[in-house]
């Protein structure tokens, strides 16, 4: 299937949002194309020539009628194609025991992971600068929240996108389907320090993120490789700085 | 040509008494001068407005160079944009174009000239508010540009201007600037509410005899509803904007979580206005075009009760639909599912409107002018416009195009190809009537096609650029890997927009040359129904002589089999057999 210059979908609902995005292309399309062609050639056949007299008319009900209720009726068809994904990829949250909170601030996106006692909060939390690292085929959690002004995780490849805000904490969830590394800009204006905000997302399989946990998350309290962020304050003022 | 009966044939000089120079040209009460007033207003800013877009385009195909002509405003960089300048770049050019150009031209400019003439008064119903709101207008604008010279630069957290980034100083580093820009802004708004109440007054009180609701022009039932959405959305915005000034200046809290306000009050606030806002942008181009296809159809407008009564549904639907632009923002998503469902309601009066304008050219006798040349680009611009809005009206794509260059490609087809196209085309078309002098119609092409092919070649491209991911207010695609492939597109992008730019260059000149030396204009060089062609061009102070029309028929009589000698009934002109032949 064309790919209609989208970027490579890896995720499990990616692909929903893909289908009726193809599926506006095509109704626009023809949409675009009849009305169009109707105007080019409207304006051809009727262009003023001498002795021509134009047709004397007010309009007609029934065209009237017939060109509401057409694009109503498909509009409602769309709506309904919307609404299960609307509702599965943002009003359902599938069961995991993996959460990870993404906390964005000028100008990073802080990643963070209950260390070994497996709760957030606590001192052994191992908190990651603009690094995740997932395992594929699972789903995962993130708690996003914003630290002083709001950003918006977006992962093209997953079709996720959702603004972090501060003051609030948003539940999602995406599930990867392919191993690889994957790019999270800030996709909402944060300040100067907004274009090149952005986290690498590291896909595993089962077994190298096993590994990868083992090494990283499961250590007794100690610096993560990335170095500690600084602990989750409210208080917006402190991080109003940016980093350069 | 059939004469105007009863009323500019009459001679006598109505309380003709000359007012000076400050009086006719400065701190006039003629709703006409005003008009023009706005319009200037609107032509000079867009210049600079124009020129931003430039800049940030530059700053997209080959970043951090030195944009040509800036080093003398940017010496410390030798003219290379630095994050800030650029946020400040794009910010400032939207804020501009919205509030500074197409409100003034169309809202400001068209509606003050056109209202009363093509209703038959003599001037507004409350001159000297009229004037008011003009300078009240000024001044905001006098406020927007000082914005540009304080210490730490512009506003530059976009002209969405999110809370909490634009409400703490430090976040963006923009101090005086963002004030400036909400301080321009309340000013904006009350003179907006002075101009809104004037214009509803107007049209409900001073419609001449026999002008009904139903005779009335189409362009001036889209003027109606767009006072109605500016009384009723711009007060929102003015209480939003006093807000986080108080937010920046005094200490409040309303949007500051970190003193238990709430990021997404200002969301809603700014949407509450900022959707209605869009329909105050397009349905005065609406109306121009539905204007214009008749007259250079020489054919009554298609459906005149259905296009009147679909800008009455788009105006109500517009207020319950604002909540699409924020279905990623933390929003209950189950309030997302409502806002879609009327969003792609909303779809439904638009397309009625395009089916009936096409229905308005079919078996018509088409006369390719400029200004119709203009109103069919409006309509096959909407089109591309309105059909590329249905993605984001869908919730699950929206995830994913939202705050891409997708909707940067919509909202352009919306305002420019819509609105700015719709002001060209009543700027050609009603400029023998407002300067009394004919534009050149080479000109005219040389104008028109230039911008008809550069506009696609800017924007289109910029629909695939959005598809490929491309955030929109990012300083530099080339951070990004994902974005590096498709780098060529911006650089197509900023030169088709350069040409884009340099195409206007016709229009200046044809508008000042034809300003002094374009032929004298008849009364009515188009041969058009609607009132303002039975006054003089220009219309004198007061637009008639000793009676205002009567008026007997409706707007669009063209082609009338009641009519042997002309293709056309003008509004004034009275049945031939009794009374109350006319069809509206």
């Amino acid at each position: 299937m064309l790919n209609w210059w989208l970027p490579e979908n890896v995720s499990t609902y990616g692909q929903e949002i893909d289908s009726i995005f193809h599926l506006i292309y095509w109704i626009t399309g023809v949409t675009f194309i009849l009305v169009t062609g109707a105007l080019l050639a409207f304006i051809i056949i009727y262009r003023d020539r001498p002795g021509r007299r134009a047709t004397y008319t007010h309009g007609s009900t029934p065209l009237e009628i017939a060109w509401t209720v057409a694009p109503a009726l498909i509009l409602v068809v769309l709506t309904f194609l919307s609404v299960p994904a609307w509702s599965r990829i943002k009003m359902t949250l599938p069961e995991s025991d993996l959460l990870i909170h993404v906390t964005g601030k000028q100008f990073n996106w802080e990643i963070t992971y209950p260390g070994p006692d497996g709760r957030f909060g606590t001192a052994d939390d191992k908190t990651f600068l603009d690094e995740m690292h997932v395992p594929i085929n699972k789903v995962v959690r993130i708690q996003l929240r914003g630290r002083e002004v709001i950003h918006s995780f977006f992962v093209p490849q997953f079709r996720f996108k959702q603004d972090a805000v501060p003051g609030r904490d948003i539940m999602q969830w995406f599930e990867v389907t392919k191993a690889g590394k994957y790019e999270a800009p800030c996709a909402e204006l944060c300040g100067f320090g907004h274009s090149g905000m952005r986290a690498w997302i590291y896909a595993h399989t089962p077994e190298d993120y096993a590994k990868w946990a083992a090494e990283n998350l499961k250590t007794a309290a100690g610096t993560p490789p990335a170095g500690p962020a600084a602990a989750e304050t409210t208080d917006g003022k402190t991080e109003g700085k940016p980093k350069s | 040509m059939s004469a105007p009966t009863a009323t500019a044939s009459a001679h006598a000089h109505v309380e003709h008494h000359e007012l000076g120079f400050v009086r006719t040209y400065i701190f006039s009460t003629d709703h006409k001068m005003i008009g023009r007033q706005f319009m200037f207003m609107g032509l000079f800013m867009m210049i600079l407005g124009g020129l931003l877009a430039l800049v940030v385009r530059w700053q997209l195909a080959w970043p951090e160079t030195p944009v040509p002509g800036l080093g003398m405003i940017l010496k410390d960089t030798g003219g290379i944009l630095e994050p800030s300048t650029y946020n400040m770049a794009f910010t400032m050019h939207a804020t501009i174009m919205i509030f500074f150009v197409i409100m003034p031209i169309l809202a400001g400019g068209f509606g003050n000239y056109l209202i009363p003439l093509m209703i038959g008064a003599r001037d507004m119903a409350f001159p000297f508010l009229n004037m008011l709101s003009f300078w009240v207008g000024a001044l905001a604008g006098v406020l927007i540009l000082a914005g540009f010279f304080v210490e730490g630069g512009h506003a530059a957290a976009g002209w969405t201007s999110y809370a909490p980034l634009s409400a703490v100083p430090q976040y963006t580093g923009v101090n005086w600037g963002q004030n400036l820009w909400c301080i321009s802004l309340f000013v904006l708004g009350v003179g907006s509410m002075m101009g809104s109440i004037n214009y509803i007054t107007t049209i409900i009180n001073m419609r001449a005899p026999g002008m009904t609701l139903f005779r009335m022009p189409l362009v001036i039932w889209s003027l109606f509803i767009t006072a109605i959405l500016l009384l009723l959305a711009l007060p929102v915005l003015t209480s939003a904007v006093a807000m986080l000034l108080f937010d920046r200046t005094l200490g409040t809290s309303w949007f500051n979580p970190s003193g238990g306000g709430e990021p997404l009050l200002w969301q809603h606030l700014f949407w509450y206005f900022g959707h209605p806002e869009v329909y105050i942008l397009i349905l005065p181009a609406m109306g121009i075009a539905s204007e214009i296809l008749p007259v250079f159809s020489r054919k009554p407008v298609f459906g005149y009760h259905a296009m009147a009564f679909s800008m009455i549904g788009i105006a109500f639907l517009s207020w319950i639909v604002y909540g699409h632009h924020m279905f990623v923002s933390g929003m209950n998503p189950a309030l997302g599912m409502s806002f879609m469902i009327t969003t792609m309601i909303i779809a439904v009066p638009s397309a009625i409107k395009t089916f009936n304008w096409l229905g308005t050219l079919w078996g018509g006798r088409i006369q390719f002018t400029v200004p119709m040349l203009n109103a069919l680009a409006f309509v096959s611009m909407f089109v591309i416009g309105g059909l590329s809005g249905i993605f984001m009206a869908s919730t699950p794509v929206d995830i994913y195009i939202q705050d891409t260059y997708f909707i940067v490609a919509h909202i352009h087809y919306v305002v420019f190809g819509g609105s700015i196209f719709g002001a060209f085309a009543a700027l050609y078309y009603w400029y023998p009537k407002i300067f009394g002098r004919m534009t050149n119609t080479l000109l005219g092409h040389l104008h028109f096609w230039p911008t008809f092919v550069f506009f696609n070649l800017t924007f289109f491209p910029m629909h695939i650029i959005g598809v490929g991911g491309q955030m929109r207010r990012i300083y530099n695609p080339m951070q990004y890997e994902f974005l590096q492939h498709q780098q060529h597109w911006n650089v197509f992008i900023t030169y088709s927009a350069l040409l884009l730019g340099l195409s206007q260059i016709p229009f200046v000149i044809n508008f000042f040359w034809s300003l002094f030396a374009g032929p004298k204009a008849p009364m009515n060089p188009w041969n058009a129904t609607t009132l303002e062609w039975t006054a003089p061009s220009p219309p004198p102070h007061l637009n008639w002589g000793a009676t205002v029309p009567t008026v007997y028929r409706g707007p669009y009589e063209y082609s009338s089999p009641e009519s042997t000698t002309t293709d056309f009934l003008p509004q004034t002109q009275p049945p031939r057999t009794r009374a109350g032949v006319s069809r509206h």
